[in-house]
């Protein structure tokens, strides 16, 4: 694998990671419990559809290939995706949507701290940019994981369903491998496993405040962000986002 | 996205002499362009009107995101989904401030959406047709925005000083709405032979629901009559749709689509295009819940609203404790 390859897979899981939750959050778009959380809903959508073009784009330049952030966005297969897990189960009730959020936020804000240092000027840039935005989202979804868990029993009940039922996808986005090593190698990257300290210490701060008690099973389900076993979710989500590029192939929108 | 068919809270315009001391001062103030602010005194019919063309108006912003929402998660490119997500957003921004709106005259947010749904109170027909292909989000943002903006550009000096301003802030944003919804149908209009016909059938299942948003004409209307004296209604209805149809047929030809009316035509003697009337049948019966998607546009609403009851409820239980430990420090 060359640097340029690595590169290429790494600015892809970070591409697909946007894509896919930024895709899954807009379902909601419309349906949300109250006012305030539409809008919040669809401005976090906004800012994943937004980073998504910036990664992809950038590994469509670094492939080489012709291939722009539309091409790979619309006219790969589920294995070609390469975002974790997490982000492409399903919404289930707006507490789990809020909480797989939560888990994915606390990843990305230390993922980004991290990339706005990285040894690739173009990669640091974009990193700079979508921070700005992911340390509102969360701030938002801590406050909401907060609220809801310690809110009614009801809320409580269902917060706490909806970590155990994520908890398991919690560890993939630390697991590294190749093209997490050659990224390190060349510091444009870092290990994935070095971020789980600060993401431990956050997650267990704010899940403190929401009276969760966070699963003690270390288990973690992986293949999303290597593409070697996704979840049957994806396949569905695909079918629906690329539908209309897929049946009028050439077209221009 | 605005109200139709509102009934003006009043029996008929009155003369001066009909008027009491104060209702002569309030519509003295209205003549002369002042706006009426909510602490100052006003009719309690002025009030009434107002609360159901704002509270109408919310709601139609708000189940306006259904049928561009059921387009978000299929866009065809990164952009146009971007773009799609910013619009939708802003709709559920201008029902935010057109709630306020409401608020300032004594009714609140949660009652007037029990009162959305519970039909008590309606919004624009024009949501209760189906978005069927992506040339319909076109289609949504060129026609349904472009007749909104009609109805609103006027609304901005309306009387009632938040309405007012929620509506100069709103045109702002519906421009641009109308314009991506435009350049959509420029795409299609100038792609493929399957796009044209997509961009062709969109036109011809919206035209007639976008005429119908300005409502049955009303030149003869009391209730009209007295809206339009306190300046709560700018136009008639019948202006409006005229306007909208002389505005937007060079836009179809410069498409190169056809408008589906085979008697429309340039009158030199008006200066004005002439045109079939849309089927008011059609209209009565979406009005009373026999449109297209009458029944799954409020049954997406409710099921919002009900299956969001325990995140409600769960963020204030939340605030109170949390307002609770902080009275206890």
């Amino acid at each position: 694998m060359t640097r340029d390859e690595a590169l290429f897979e790494y600015l892809l899981r970070l591409g697909d990671n946007t894509l896919i939750l930024g895709h899954r959050v807009s379902e909601w778009c419309g349906h949300a419990p109250v006012l305030e959380e539409d809008i919040a809903l669809a401005n976090t959508a906004l800012d994943l559809i937004g980073q998504t073009q910036l990664w992809l784009g950038l590994a469509g330049e670094v492939e080489g290939k012709g291939r722009d952030a539309d091409k790979l966005a619309f006219l790969r297969d589920a294995w070609d995706f390469r975002n974790v897990l997490l982000v492409e189960m399903p919404n289930g009730d707006f507490g789990r949507t809020l909480m797989r959020q939560f888990l994915f936020d606390a990843f990305h804000s230390i993922l980004l701290g991290k990339l706005m240092k990285s040894s690739d000027p173009r990669v640091a840039e974009i990193a700079e940019k979508a921070s700005k935005e992911v340390s509102y989202h969360l701030e938002r979804s801590a406050g909401t994981v907060v609220g809801l868990g310690d809110g009614t029993e009801e809320s409580h009940a269902r917060m706490q369903a909806a970590l155990e039922y994520l908890w398991p996808y919690v560890g993939e986005m630390f697991t590294g491998d190749a093209v997490d090593a050659e990224m390190a190698a060349a510091g444009v990257a870092s290990d994935p496993a070095s971020l789980r300290a600060d993401y431990d210490a956050l997650v267990g701060r704010v899940l403190g405040d929401a009276t969760l008690a966070i699963p003690d099973s270390p288990f973690a389900h992986k293949g999303g962000k290597t593409g070697t076993m996704h979840t049957e979710h994806l396949g569905h989500l695909l079918t629906q986002m690329q539908w209309l590029q897929r049946a009028y192939p050439g077209a221009s929108w | 996205m605005y109200a139709q068919m509102i009934k003006t809270a009043s029996t008929g315009v009155k003369s001066r002499e009909e008027m009491t001391e104060e209702e002569r001062r309030f519509q003295d103030r209205i003549d002369a362009g002042e706006k009426i602010e909510p602490k100052d005194w006003m009719p309690d019919d002025y009030r009434a009107t107002l609360i159901r063309q704002i509270g109408q108006h919310a709601h139609s912003e708000i189940v306006g995101q259904l049928p561009e929402g059921n387009w978000i998660t299929r866009a065809p490119t990164l952009e146009r989904k971007a773009i799609l997500l910013a619009k939708v957003q802003d709709e559920a921004g201008h029902g935010l401030y057109l709630y306020c709106a409401a608020e300032t005259l004594g009714v609140s947010r949660d009652e007037l959406t029990e009162d959305l749904l519970s039909g008590k109170m309606k919004y624009s027909s024009i949501f209760n047709y189906p978005t069927l292909t992506w040339a319909d989000i076109g289609a949504v943002g060129w026609l349904v925005d472009g007749a909104a903006i009609m109805n609103q550009v006027p609304l901005q000096r309306t009387s009632f000083g938040p309405y007012s301003r929620a509506m100069i802030r709103i045109c702002k944003e519906e421009s641009f709405h109308q314009r991506q919804g435009y350049d959509i149908m420029m795409k299609m209009a100038q792609g493929t032979p399957e796009q044209k016909r997509m961009a062709q059938d969109a036109l011809n299942r919206f035209w007639y629901p976008s005429l119908m948003m300005f409502g049955p004409s009303d030149k003869d209307s009391i209730h009209s009559a007295q809206s339009m004296a306190w300046k709560i209604k700018i136009n008639t209805n019948d202006e409006l749709r005229q306007k909208f149809v002389d505005q937007t047929v060079p836009q179809a030809e410069y498409l190169g689509l056809s408008v589906p009316d085979e008697n429309l035509k340039w009158n030199e003697e008006t200066g004005h295009y002439d045109f079939t009337q849309p089927d008011w049948t059609e209209f009565f019966d979406v009005i009373k819940g026999n449109g297209p998607c009458n029944t799954d546009r409020m049954a997406a609403r409710n099921k919002a609203w009900d299956e969001g009851k325990w995140v409600r409820d769960g963020l204030l239980a939340h605030a109170r404790k949390r307002a609770a430990r902080v009275a206890a420090e």
